[in-house]
């Protein structure tokens, strides 16, 4: 076991340096650099030089790479050329929106999700079943920007009982900050929603089909019993595959979702750096996505490990 | 000459009537397409005529599903959408299916390091959430229908490497294998002409969801502003115009979502209707 994640955390480091790599080298490759930005169009070449010098920019190619990341590597993410701060106060300010938004939505999801799929499992071929799959089916289908505009439009146009955009800050007070990330995670929540109860009732469908359910069943424990402790504890490793995957979706997710809602978080920040070419704000925040994205995949592989005592043995 | 391991063939029309799923989906999907391409000679309004007399008119008899802010036809700029959302989409699955394929059938039939190679460029591209990679590539590279195409293309192909792969690494220990390699054929030759032919369904099925994501995708990066320009209509931007006018006109946003999920939805049905038809082992689940 401990062989398995060790190697498994080799993969993720070395993963975690290559894809540095890719974002640095496609950083490269947009045209116009930091000087030139800050200086504008008509700047003199005695300045633009200067400035480079300054910051460092007339470096060979590979010394600015490993700058960023001896950088990274103490959590130094350098400075924004448009904000004139640095980048991790800007990723600090903005992931106490993102953060809990993920989060917010991928607690819904589950909680729509696996009693969902449960049910429709148990009650396969049944008209309860078929109700459950359609709205999935229809769920998957849905984009979720255009599911966060009906939204909008129902709760807070017509009702009123959420803002229809905007973040007005934790220091307001928890309600009126949740309440503001209410409508965006329900928007992020249901299509994963929809993907995970889909895979949830296949998993138990399989699982239900051996052996030891038929064994469960015929000494005499409860259906209910029976689907909760021995079913669902081992449908868990497709369901946990699904949900480690759908943390990077939700991720990406809040790049389009708080675009819509006017959140102030990672995604709308490395959305609005792209168009004003901060490029420093891009890789960090690029970086540190793909970097949790790595570390939820680790621990997804940590608790196969923890639902599936077989899985420990094994290896 | 080929083995063939699933399905007779001659069964498989007949169960393809009796799918409902696959019939649905087939239905949708060809009135779709049909309508994309029908755009081509006719649509009820010319879309790159702007009539400002006629701006935000709700929908009625003359204009289904009512004008944007410029007077131009909401129906007839669903139906010019149509071919662009199905153009990006279906090229990028060939671009999927075009290198992802081939690696993945190579990575299978050679092993080893070749294989453990590809296995870890799948894991380096998957780390990458795919929206925020395709956002990254548009941006470097300029918005537009052809570097959204690539943007959604890239991530097809570790999805069609990883299907290629597994369904080829099942296959190379049958009998029928390696007969085909006692009578002294190569692995290229062994792959063209039985590996391929037994996985063809397998790569079908996951095409047609691919085929379903790249319309959502493409529907995303549009929207974000990042997809097909102005004055091409594309069902994202009209979602993203529809976005600030929600409070007088609703159905703005209502008809180009609609567009999306229907699209999305009968490209899934017919998925699952072809997996149902394809792989008789994976039918008893549902």
């Amino acid at each position: 076991m401990t062989a398995f994640l060790l190697k498994r955390l080799l993969i993720g480091l070395a993963t975690l340096v290559v894809a540095s790599l890719v974002v640095f080298t496609v950083m490269e490759i947009l045209p116009g650099d930091a000087a030139m930005l800050m200086l504008g169009m008509n700047a003199s070449p005695a300045a633009l030089d200067a400035l480079r010098e300054q910051m460092g920019l007339n470096q060979p190619v590979i010394m600015r790479y490993l700058n960023w990341m001896a950088g990274l590597a103490v959590g130094d993410f350098g400075r924004s050329f448009t904000y004139s701060s640095p980048v991790i106060d800007l990723i600090a300010e903005r992931a106490v929106v993102s953060l809990p938004l993920a989060l917010m939505a991928l607690v819904m999801s589950t909680a729509i999700a696996i009693p969902v799929g449960l049910f429709a499992a148990a009650r396969r071929g049944k008209t309860a079943d078929a109700v459950a799959m359609g709205a999935a089916q229809i769920g998957v289908a849905v984009p979720n920007f255009w599911f966060a505009l009906l939204l909008v439009y129902v709760f807070a146009v017509w009702l009123r009982w959420v803002p229809a955009g905007g973040f007005p800050g934790w220091s307001a007070g928890l309600w009126p900050g949740l309440k503001a990330l209410i409508l965006p995670s329900v928007a992020l929540a249901l299509p994963q929603a929809a993907i995970l109860a889909r895979v949830t009732r296949s998993a138990m469908l399989e699982v239900l089909g051996e052996d030891y359910i038929r064994t469960a069943r015929a000494k005499g424990m409860p259906r209910r019993i029976v689907l909760w402790r021995h079913a669902l504890r081992n449908a868990m490793i497709p369901v946990l595959t699904i949900l480690g995957l759908q943390f990077a979706f939700l991720l990406a997710g809040t790049i389009i979702i708080e675009n819509v809602f006017y959140l102030p978080g990672l995604g709308r920040l490395v959305f609005q750096a792209i168009t004003q070419r901060d490029l420093i704000v891009v890789e960090g925040v690029v970086i540190l996505l793909v970097a949790s994205v790595i570390v939820v995949n680790l621990l997804v592989d940590l608790a196969y490990a923890l639902v599936d005592p077989r899985l420990r043995i094994r290896a | 000459m080929s083995v063939r391991e699933s399905g007779q063939e001659a069964g498989i029309l007949r169960q393809a009537f009796a799918s409902r799923s696959f019939l649905t989906g087939f239905v949708i999907t060809a009135v779709i397409a049909a309508m994309a391409l029908m755009s081509y000679l006719w649509t009820p309004f010319d879309v790159t005529v702007l009539i400002i007399a006629d701006r935000m008119q709700t929908p009625s008899a003359v204009h289904w599903f009512g004008t944007d802010h410029f007077g131009r036809d909401i129906l007839s700029m669903i139906m010019v959408g149509a071919r662009n959302s199905i153009a990006v989409a279906l090229v990028a699955v060939g671009i999927g299916m075009g290198i992802g394929i081939p690696l993945g059938c190579w990575a299978a039939a050679r092993g080893g390091v070749a294989d453990e190679v590809l296995m870890r460029f799948n894991d380096l591209v998957f780390a990458f959430p795919a929206l925020l990679s395709a956002v990254m590539i548009t941006a470097v590279f300029g918005p537009g229908a052809i570097n959204a195409i690539i943007a959604i293309g890239i991530f097809n192909v570790p999805v069609f490497a990883r299907v290629a792969r597994a369904g080829a690494l099942a296959l190379w220990p049958r009998e029928y294998i390696l007969a085909a390699r006692a009578s002294g054929k190569g692995k290229a030759l062994i792959t063209i002409e039985h590996i391929l032919p037994n996985i063809a369904s397998m790569l079908l099925v996951q095409g047609t969801i691919q085929f379903a994501l790249g319309i959502l995708a493409e529907a995303s990066l549009s929207y974000l502003g990042l997809g097909a320009q102005p004055p091409m209509p594309s069902w994202g931007r009209m979602l993203f115009d529809a976005q600030t006018r929600m409070m007088v006109a609703p159905y703005l946003a209502i008809f180009p979502g609609m567009a999306i999920v229907i699209t999305v939805l009968g490209l899934n049905l017919l998925g699952d209707g072809l997996r149902d038809i394809l792989d008789p082992k994976l039918r008893r689940e549902r």
